[in-house]
């Protein structure tokens, strides 16, 4: 297997006053060398802790409690916390949303990229600003050497973005994981980032996992899409697979709420209720309280992944 | 079509930052220290009809938001009016503009911070319906109750607080309180940018359905193009404070003539179109302070020409009811010499 990111069965659990919480609940997929996965859901789907526990960024009251993250074939879970940090922004890298929360604001755009290359690498400090100045040259920047002089609030909104996917990619990481990284853009800077996210995929070969609620975003930008429901992965495929021929309702319900494939000033096909609380999980199927096609088994047994290629966790999937 | 009941007639909104003490005195040996203007808008014009849903599509900073505020009686224009059924809508003493603002209601894009958190959702439906005596003081709870159920809550819902809603029932209250004060004017500020797809379709049916019901004239302000075709008759595309399109939601949609418009049309990643290159637009949005010259679209703009470079086009017809701001449309992009020549 040459699979850059092979994640089995992980499990984060919060702990709260009541019982533990589940926010991510067995989830398992796999992302080739310079595919792009579009991990989708609604707020509180658990698709940004995902993102975070494959980082190893979960904090107490949080516990990655069980599973594996593989990449590049070494589990990511067996190392200790200093090995974990010298992975962490090496081989596996994050972006997230607010590009604020990445960039520290008083220092020199150049000067904290530097800094990143230097962690992890013995060199000259002319020799790192180098480094960040190709860097910046792959994610389309006009300009970079004169940005490296420049402080983050010298930069647009879509040119700090830039620059903080930049910095993931300093050290041409097998896995960048990226969190909602164009939602805050606006459409025209959001279409510039994407065209260079794919460049990028193909060029580097980097498994890209592109976290996102905006099914539009995944449906023209990934290889393959994992939906998320209530801390599991409801649904996978391929993307033209999952958008073109759904199978699980809550994917077939997304879908059809996007206004855009309907006719204007028509009622908008919607799913009831809205995401269940995951301490309050009912018994069964998670989405049985809002699916049409729930019958009784659905009330008592949760639906099982078969493990053996199939892609949706419902008992009555959509042909 | 009907005679328009909101006019807003060649509104333009600067806003003014005056340089501090220490700036002005630095400014005294550098050079430095001037004030420093945004131009958030300049010389917008639009009428709405009543019954219509107006939409206010563009990227940030191009003055949406602005627009809004202005026709809420929020900011005072620099320069130009706006009308409800005659009568200026200006923050001004007096009691006339009282009555007038209350007409224009807002809905906000963040119902966690529209609504007061220690009150009680029902006080926070009446507190203005009560302070302008819209409803008899002995009908006010029961008038709240109906409305929490026009919105699709249940009226008993009137005793909790914010927090124990969730993000798309709270924009139902925030729909209820700006209903509660029988606006004739609603002017929707990114009302569902925040919410989850599927919370999105509720609200957008609940909505239409309002719409339908009350006959609500409506400013649909939004950045999601979608969103903008399947609830408005009417759009108007802006781009750094101008006007450069304005369309039946049909017609724009189907052939837009603003090269911006296509652009952004194209930007837009939509579920369907499998995978593509997104065709972007090149560069980034300038600077409202220092906007360029002539046509300020046309340092990204694919098809400009010298011409765009010096004369800012004015919008002109491009059909029985659509306008657009750009030479394409009116005489060509070259300059007027080489056009004669």
């Amino acid at each position: 297997m040459n699979a850059a990111l092979d994640v089995q069965g992980l499990t984060t659990r919060f702990a709260t006053r009541g019982d533990a919480v589940t926010a991510v609940n067995d989830v398992s997929f796999t992302v080739q060398k310079g595919r792009i996965l579009g991990l989708v859901g609604e707020s509180g789907s658990g698709k940004s802790v995902t993102g975070f526990s494959i980082m190893g960024l979960i904090d107490a009251p949080g516990e990655v409690a069980a599973g594996k993250v593989m990449v590049d074939g070494q589990d990511l879970r067996a190392l200790s916390d200093e090995d974990m940090r010298k992975m962490r922004g090496n081989r596996v890298a994050m972006v997230f949303q607010d590009p604020m929360m990445t960039l520290n604001p008083v220092l020199r755009v150049g000067d904290q990229m530097a800094m990143a290359v230097r962690v992890h690498r013995k060199m000259s400090k002319a020799a790192a600003l180098k480094e960040a100045q190709r860097a910046l040259e792959t994610v389309g920047i006009p300009s970079p050497e004169e940005r490296l002089r420049a402080y983050p609030h010298q930069l647009s909104g879509g040119m700090r973005q830039r620059v903080a996917i930049a910095m993931a990619l300093l050290h041409r990481p097998s896995v960048i994981i990226a969190d909602e990284a164009t939602t805050a853009l606006d459409v025209s800077i959001q279409g510039q980032i994407l065209a260079e996210v794919r460049d990028l995929a193909d060029q580097t070969g980097a498994a890209i996992v592109w976290i996102t609620h905006d099914l539009g975003v995944v449906s023209s930008l990934a290889d393959d899409i994992c939906v998320m429901y209530a801390g599991r992965i409801v649904e996978r495929g391929t993307a033209q697979q999952v958008i073109d021929h759904p199978r699980h309702p809550y994917t077939q319900g997304l879908l059809d709420s996007i206004p855009a494939l309907h006719e204007p000033g028509k009622h908008l096909p919607q799913i009831p209720g809205s995401t269940p609380q995951l301490s309050r999980l009912p018994q069964g199927c998670p989405f049985r309280p809002r699916c049409p096609r729930a019958t009784e088994i659905c009330a008592t047994v949760p639906p099982a992944d078969t493990k053996d290629g199939q892609t949706v966790l419902c008992h009555h999937p959509l042909e | 079509m009907t005679d328009p009941i909101l006019k807003i007639e060649n509104v333009s909104k600067r806003f003014t930052r005056w340089p501090g003490m220490a700036e002005r005195l630095v400014g005294k040996i550098t050079g430095g220290g001037k004030p420093v203007t945004v131009h958030a808008l300049s010389d917008v014009t639009l009428h709405v009809s009543q019954g219509e849903v107006l939409g206010i599509v563009g990227e940030s900073g191009c003055g949406k938001s602005t627009l809004g505020r202005v026709v809420a009686g929020i900011y005072a224009p620099s320069d130009g009016s706006v009308t409800l059924k005659g009568d200026p809508i200006v923050r001004e003493h007096g009691n006339r503009i009282d009555k007038l603002t209350t007409q224009v209601q807002m809905i906000h894009q963040d119902p966690f911070a529209s609504l007061n958190p220690r009150m009680k959702v029902g006080e926070t439906l009446a507190e203005g319906p009560r302070y302008h005596r819209i409803i008899p003081s002995g009908k006010v709870r029961e008038g709240m109750r109906e409305l929490l159920e026009k919105v699709g809550l249940e009226g008993a819902y009137a005793d909790r607080l914010p927090h124990q809603f969730s993000g798309g029932q709270r924009q139902r209250v925030a729909i209820a309180r700006a209903l509660a004060m029988k606006p004739e004017v609603l002017v929707l500020d990114e009302a569902v940018a925040s919410l989850d797809v599927s919370i999105q379709a509720q609200v957008l049916n609940l909505f239409m359905d309002l719409r339908r019901d009350l006959g609500l004239t409506a400013l649909f302000i939004s950045h999601d193009l979608s969103v903008v075709r399947h609830v408005c008759d009417r759009v108007a595309i802006m781009y750094l404070g101008r006007l450069v399109e304005l369309a039946p939601a049909d017609e724009l949609y189907a052939d837009p003539k603003h090269p911006y418009t296509a652009a952004l049309f194209a930007s837009v990643p939509t579920v369907g179109t499998g995978k593509r290159k997104f065709e972007a637009i090149k560069g980034e949005i300038p600077s409202p302070i220092n906007p360029p010259p002539g046509c300020a679209f046309h340092p990204r703009c694919p098809l400009a020409g010298p011409r765009c470079r010096v004369e800012a086009p004015r919008l002109t017809g491009a059909g029985p009811a659509r306008t657009v701001a750009c030479h394409l449309n009116d005489g060509g992009v070259d300059t007027k010499a080489e056009t004669a020549a």
